[in-house]
This record gives C-alpha cells, structure tokens and sequence, in this order.
C-alpha cells in the first residue's frame, strides 16, 4: 500500500533514527532533527521506535491514503487535518481509505509525521534515512512523490479499533520548548574567555542554514588560540564549531562525521529538539550547564518516552 | 594511560591518544588497533566507534549515555581502558593505492604558490613524490584524510570555506591532503582533481580507502581525465 504526496511541503524528507554504524567510513548520521518528536510519533501509531516517518520543514503537505492507517503529528506551529477536519498533534489519530492529510506551516517550522507500517523505501546502510548532500537516502521529496508503507503491526492494529472517534483520547507527553536559549557543555577546546563571549552574545540564525548546520551571524567571537589549525576530530549532532572567521556553527544531523575548527561547546541531546525549529534571522542565546545535568535531562526524557510507551503496550498490547 | 577519555557532548566520549610517537602514520597505527579492539569488544551501550587520526569516539545510546553520571562514568571508563590494554594481535590489512589526479583542476594553485613560496611546478613535483598514508576517514562519505603532506606545502585553510567543491577534487590544508568523495561545502585549498569514484554505494565496502591504507597520486591529462571520468 501506498501514500501520495500530492503536494510535499518544503524541504520534506523520509527520516528514522538515523545511520551511526558508519560514521567511521565518514557516513553522516542524518535521522530526525527531533528525534524523541518522530520516536513519539511511532509509539503514538503503534510502529517501532526505529520506523521511518517524514520530517517537514515548512509549507503545506497533502498526502492522499490507499488503505486505513494510523497517523501521529507532533513538532511547530502546524494545522493539521484529515477529511477537512481538525486533528490535534501527539494524538494517535485514524485515516481511511481515500482520505487526504493535510499539514500546513502556520510559523516556519518543522514537525514529524509518522505512519502505522511506517515509510517502507530501501533501507541503505541500517537506515532509511535521507542524506541530501551525500544523497544516501534520494533528496527531498518532490510534488507527485509516492511512497511505499510496510505492514502494520498487531499494536497498531489494536490501537486502531481501540477508538472510533477521529482522534485517540490519549496523547504522547509534551517535552518543554526552549527556543531562545540552549543549553550546552564545554567542548574539548572551550575556554573560559570564550565560553563567557558564548554566553554573552545574541546570535542570528543566517539564511546559509541547513540540515546540516546553523550559521550563527550577528557576533564573532574572538579566535584565542589565533586561528591555529587543529587536527581534525570526531564532531556531533550538536557539536559548535568555531572556524577561523569566528563566525560560529552549530552542527545539526546532517553533519560531516569529523571537523578540524575548534570544538568550544555542544548543545545538550534534550535541546536539540529546539535547534531543530531555529529558523533564519531567528535569535538565539547559550548557557552553559554541567554535563552531569545534562545527563540527568536526557535521562529524565528518556524514562518519559519509555514510561509512555510501557503504558500503551500494557493496554493495548498481547 | 596512553588514553584519556572527555565528554564529546552529552552521548558521545572522546578517547584522546596522548602516545608519544613523533610520526603521524605511527599513530595511525595504533589508532586503527584501538578502534578495532572497542568494535570487537561490543561494549553495551556503544552504538559506534568512529576514529579519526589521534582520537576515537565512543557513539552511546540515550539510555546509556543518561546513566554515565558521577561513578557510573568512572566504571565505564574503566571497562574502555580495560579494552585498551589489550594485547591481543590484530592483523593489519592495508593496501597500497595508486591515484590520478589532473592538476588543471587546481583552483588555488595561486594562492599555494603565495602561501609556500614555491612555484607551481615544484609543488606539482614535491606532491606527487610524497608517500601518503591513510589517517581516518570522515568529513564526508569516503573522503580520506592523507598524512605526509611534504612540510613546505602547508597552507592554511580558505578562512571563508567554499560553498561548493566538485566530487573528486584533491585539496590540501593545514599539514594534510585529502579527496572531496562529494560535491559539498569546503575550507580546502584545491590542487587538482582525480576522476575516481572515493564512494561508491554499489561497492562493498563503499569506501576505496580505509585508514592505514598507503597511497600515491599519478598525475595525468585533462584529455585522461575526461577519458576516465
């Protein structure tokens, strides 16, 4: 069975959890830019948390059903509907057969969409995530595209018959948004001079922008170390980097797998979710918090996720 | 300790080599073995281990990296050092490569020649005279970091990076050559270009080189070029 994308929305992509077991071989990872956003969507529809689903990166999607699914929305300003009517984000929510979706930008933002049976295009290398720039995974998704689902599972099925209203009357938690001020722990090259500049600027996100990362403008922060070439290492989702120009980076998914600018600071796991909607000319600060906190977040999130997805299997599952 | 371990963001350690060997393709060495002891060891909670020339990182899952906190770390920092001692043998498997490369395609040959002082055919000569090994791999799908970049053709790197660098190119940077697998964005200086394919998904292994590997570049003609491409 099949889903039509009559109209794809902007920068629309086909993402899982994302590609790590070859960023030896300089494999980016790529995945959801909000990965506990897309993971909460597949509980919401019954699927795996490694499932494929879409990201969309703005404008109006319409996608047209061949068979009854499940389908989970969560992440931006969007208004959704199926059938014309209303549907709420982190519900699970039901779509028949003949039935057109549609999301549509309200603010310039991105959300996830998850499908029961999830997206079914090849899996490359342990992932079924898009690469656009490596193009490992095709491109953006074009008008016109159509994409193949998988089978759903006994879960989703039972999720399913579970309601007859449009929309479930459970929903997926609500993680807090932080978007004007994210956390980060020191990088190996951070130093206090530069991490009080870090804290102490406002950056512009520049129109230069991408999956791949965030140009800060706006300040510059004084190279200490001179502008000395480093020798490259290991970056991550997260990691910023600070090439001689001073003009910071925050790398996103898409990333390069090693860099050589120095590392000063990497934005938090729980917070990537907020870089992930940071737009051009949107204005961003930074504040510096122990890793061990950090930690203590991600932990908190994950007990979340786990708690939620315990909680549907316990009621809807064999 | 050869090894000491810091936070790489929240869900990844950095492994450090701090050895003492003067050569870098030295290091490489026992940065190939180190990587290739932490795969084989499967430590719960890794997801992936990526090496590049002194460093290694540790990819952990979100359960397991929201558990490193306190003494939890310092056990796991243990169990990887652990892992690192190891004398078990490990076999090399390392070739030796041979690479064309056209040097019409040298887009900063100009500004080479000013960073250097040398003129453009002694750096075309000092290039394909070097021996070059294989660091890591990474940047981008298949693209080599090459150390024994003879020491007069160091440059630093464009201060602005390009937005765009053709799939192929040969670059220099810093005390380093290596080859743009993709078309991206990229700070390198380009040298020439070679018509081989660095990453290829209907190859398995993907990527034509791995770390350790020895390569030479060959030069040719744009006419080779054009013939091979």
């Amino acid at each position: 069975m099949k889903l039509h994308l009559t109209r794809s929305g902007l920068q629309t992509s086909v993402q899982d959890r994302g590609r790590f077991r070859y960023r030896k071989d300089g494999v980016a990872c790529a995945g959801a830019l909000d990965l506990a956003a897309l993971r909460l969507c597949q509980l919401l529809v019954g699927n795996d948390e490694g499932v494929a689903g879409i990201e969309i990166g703005g404008g109006r999607l319409a996608a047209r059903f061949e068979d009854d699914r499940l389908i989970a929305w969560h992440g931006g300003v969007y208004e959704a509907r199926v059938a014309g009517e209303t549907i709420p984000a982190r519900s699970s929510v039901q779509v028949r057969a003949g039935e057109v979706l549609e999301l549509r930008a309200i603010e310039p933002s991105r959300t996830w969409l998850a499908i029961s049976g999830g997206i079914d295009v090849p899996l490359i290398l342990g992932s079924r995530s898009t690469h656009t720039r490596s193009g490992i995974g095709g491109n953006f998704l074009p008008d016109g595209e159509v994409l193949p689902l998988a089978a759903e599972t006994d879960l989703a099925r039972a999720l399913r018959a579970a309601f007859s209203t449009r929309a479930s009357s459970w929903s997926a938690p609500l993680f807090p948004v932080r978007k004007e001020r994210l956390r980060v722990v020191a990088g190996k090259d951070w130093t206090e001079e530069l991490g009080a500049e870090l804290q102490g600027a406002t950056f512009r996100i520049s129109t230069q922008s991408d999956r791949m990362g965030l140009r800060l403008e706006n300040a510059v922060l004084e190279n200490v170390s001179g502008g000395a070439e480093q020798i490259s290492e290991p970056v991550v989702p997260g990691t910023i980097q600070l090439p001689p120009n001073g003009q910071l980076i925050l790398l996103l998914a898409d990333c390069q797998t090693i860099g050589g600018y120095p590392k000063i600071a990497h934005v938090v796991t729980v917070d990537l979710a907020d870089a992930a909607q940071l737009q051009s000319h949107n204005h961003v600060r930074f504040v510096a918090v122990p890793v061990d906190e950090a930690r203590g977040w991600l932990q908190k999130r994950e007990d979340d996720i786990a708690l939620f997805a315990a909680g549907l299997r316990a009621r809807f599952g064999n | 300790m050869t090894w000491s371990l810091s936070p790489l963001g929240d869900a990844a350690i950095l492994l450090s080599y701090d050895g003492k060997e003067k050569k870098a393709a030295d290091v490489t060495k026992h940065v190939v073995r180190a990587a290739r002891l932490l795969e084989g060891a499967q430590l719960s909670g890794v997801v992936a281990v990526t090496s590049a020339f002194r460093s290694i990182a540790l990819f952990l899952d979100d359960r397991t990296a929201a558990s490193l906190r306190g003494g939890q770390m310092d056990s796991f920092a243990q169990r990887v050092q652990d892992v690192l001692a190891s004398r078990r043998r490990i076999k090399a498997r390392n070739r030796s490569v041979r690479i064309p490369v056209c040097f019409d395609f040298a887009l900063d040959l100009e500004r080479i020649e000013e960073a250097t002082g040398l003129r453009s055919a002694n750096i075309v000569r000092k290039f394909l005279a070097a021996n070059f090994t294989v660091g890591c791999l990474g940047f981008m799908p298949g693209f080599p970091y090459l150390l024994g970049l003879p020491k007069e053709l160091k440059v630093a790197r464009l201060s602005e990076p390009r937005l765009r660098v053709s799939a192929g190119s040969v670059a220099i940077a810093g005390g380093q050559a290596g080859i743009y697998s993709l078309e991206s964005p990229g700070g390198w200086n380009i040298i020439g270009r070679t018509p081989l394919s660095l990453f290829d998904l209907r190859r398995d292994p993907p990527a034509l080189l791995s770390p350790g590997d020895r390569v030479r570049f060959r030069r040719i003609t744009r006419g080779e070029f054009d013939r091979l491409a």
